[in-house]
């Protein structure tokens, strides 16, 4: 693994690669300097910058295995819950510009949410789950928690379908409908940067569909960093995009850019569907 | 394969295939149908034989208010029904705390290395240990080491010992039962680690924790032989001071320190006796005896389908 990396490293310059010149002049978000990632022994990413500016959408795009969902990862220190996992360079979190990688796991999750890659909701009743963020801030005063739900619910385009029946169990939900309450379980606290998993990998097209124009909605108000393999999906509903090879971060730039005018070879062969 | 001849050869060989396999079904629900019979039959044999032998005492309302006595038809298991009764309140309230909490501990706090691993066999090895070996340390530590004397407390905290491996383990199980996902949802939100454990792990182990805390519990509403060990009486003519009383503080702990018999032991003693009028005593105390192991179980189904009726 390690190897191939090393080997892969060499076909092309990693200091043409993030140039985006869009991303200089706008307001960032986060800002991830000279990332590496191990796990265990296995260097699973290597040197990845990548600016994420200010309530826009950016997508994580390129292979199975090519350390994407292992990137979207560090931004909330998932990899912390498990042993043996180890992080390397920065991810500095705007505006105060500190290395996220050194502040506690547990400020930092409450800072950024994080939706995954199957819905995963508590088996709890669907209050219970959008609130599950507040309580766990230690807000009890119920006429803002209602507040709340209401807010996340009808942010995540959810709140018409079940506000009738709040107190049902989540599970009573079909798959789109989880996903969408793991978003507004994820919207809620207000997080400055959410971060998705493949959300919509296990869902049908029409339910992925709402789930699209949802995330179009609210790059207004939320900065979104997404992980996708649906190249179509990445074109849609971002605003950046960062294509990833072998743990390296091959091209970054202006979703239209990345998808019309590639300048890595290796881009353009993964996005006219060459390889991947 | 488009000549007609050798589709039907192809669809007859299939259609045997079906048919073989259907056989296979029928053989092995027919095994398994036998087996399950065996059992059933045996498990009410015993239930039947218990209740036939005991009936002439068990309708008698005096052989649940009696305390036991020389004469067959007046002797009572009052004494060693509030004996067991005590003793399995110290016991659970001993050994369900610290089993669930050490089973948590095991699972979601302590790092994985060959020190947990170690202690992780041990604990299973301990489960498997003969009930008379917890009476002998039961003994010696609790009896003459902290000078606790042959009491309530001591066989609660016998018991407890006895049954502590069987909640770690069950508690471990459920744990470890839960998927990633749930928990990585929690600490998503920003949850520590107690926060994901109070309002998430645990909440979604509760069903298999609680299996586990019965089948402790039955195990040790059975024992005789630790609690023989431990010096418990088998005649016991009154009964443990009351733990509520009138006046301030309206609790007591008194009946922790009293002398007492449980059901096993008076069964035993009963069994042994030369008479036949005291066998069926016993036959009717191993039927009173199952009942309660019976109801407990029955609890244990109601709060589970409880608390599955609320979301999940």
């Amino acid at each position: 693994m390690n190897d191939a990396i090393r080997t892969e490293s060499d076909a092309f310059d990693p200091a043409q690669t993030a140039e985006a010149p869009a991303a200089h002049v706008l307001p960032l978000r986060a800002e991830v300097r000279g990332l590496n990632f191990w796990y265990g022994e296995v260097q699973a990413l290597n040197a990845v910058d990548l600016p994420v500016p200010d309530c826009k959408v950016t997508s994580l795009i390129g292979p199975s295995g090519c350390g994407k969902s292992t990137l979207l990862r560090c931004f909330n220190r998932m990899h912390d819950l498990y042993p043996g996992n180890r992080y390397g360079g920065e991810i500095l979190l705007y505006p105060e510009q500190r290395n996220l990688i050194e502040l506690d796991p547990g400020l930092v999750r409450l800072r950024i949410g994080m939706v995954f890659q199957k819905p995963n909701p508590f088996p709890k009743s669907i209050y219970e789950n959008v609130v599950a963020g507040l309580r766990v801030r230690g807000i009890q005063n119920k006429s803002v928690l209602e507040l709340r739900v209401e807010q996340a619910l009808r942010g995540a385009a959810l709140w018409d379908e079940v506000k009738d029946r709040l107190h049902d169990s989540a599970y009573s939900l079909s798959g789109g409908q989880q996903q969408r309450l793991c978003i507004a379980r994820a919207l809620a606290p207000h997080p400055e940067l959410l971060l998705l998993d493949e959300p919509t990998s296990a869902l049908d097209p029409i339910a992925t569909a709402r789930i699209e124009d949802l995330l179009t909605e609210l790059r207004d108000t939320v900065t979104i960093v997404i992980v996708t393999h649906n190249m179509q999906q990445a074109a849609r509903i971002s605003d950046f995009t960062a294509y990833m090879h072998l743990g390296r971060l091959v091209e970054y730039g202006l979703t239209e850019e990345v998808f019309t005018a590639p300048k890595q070879q290796m881009t353009n062969d993964y996005i006219t569907g060459r390889f991947g | 394969m488009s000549d007609p001849q050798s589709q039907i050869t192809e669809q007859s060989q299939l259609t045997r295939i079906v048919t073989a396999n259907r056989r296979t079904d029928v053989v092995m629900a027919g095994i398994g149908i036998l087996v399950l019979a065996a059992a059933t039959i045996m498990l009410a044999g015993v239930m039947i034989d218990l209740v036939s032998s005991g009936w002439a005492r068990l309708g008698h309302a005096d052989f649940y208010t009696n305390f036991p006595s020389r004469h067959p038809e007046k002797a009572g298991i009052l004494s060693s029904m509030v004996g067991t009764s005590l003793v399995m309140l110290v016991t659970a309230v001993i050994a369900i705390p610290l089993g669930v909490a050490a089973g948590l501990y095991l699972e979601e706090y302590a790092a994985k290395n060959w020190l947990t691993d170690l202690i992780e066999i041990n604990v299973s090895n301990l489960a498997g240990v003969p009930s008379i070996i917890y009476g002998l340390l039961a003994l010696g530590l609790f009896v003459y080491g902290l000078d606790l004397g042959e009491t309530v407390l001591t066989a609660g905290l016998t018991l407890a010992l006895l049954i502590l491996p069987v909640i770690i383990v069950a508690t471990r199980e459920a744990v470890r039962g839960i998927p990633s996902d749930l928990r990585e949802a929690a600490y998503g939100l920003g949850a520590d680690k107690w926060q994901a454990v109070r309002m998430y792990v645990l909440p979604a182990a509760r069903p298999g924790i609680l299996t586990g805390v019965i089948v402790g519990l039955a195990r040790a509403i059975g024992e005789a032989a630790p609690v023989i060990t431990i010096g418990a009486l088998t005649f016991i003519a009154f009964l443990p001071p009351a733990p509520v009383q009138s006046e301030w503080p309206f609790i007591n702990f008194e009946w922790l320190n009293s002398p007492f018999t449980v059901m096993p032991i008076q069964l035993f003693n009963w069994v042994s006796r030369p008479q036949a009028a005291f066998h069926v005593n016993a036959a009717a105390t191993g039927v009173v005896l199952m009942g309660m192991t019976l109801a407990m179980n029955a609890l244990a189904i109601f709060i589970r389908l409880r608390l599955r009726r609320v979301p999940r």
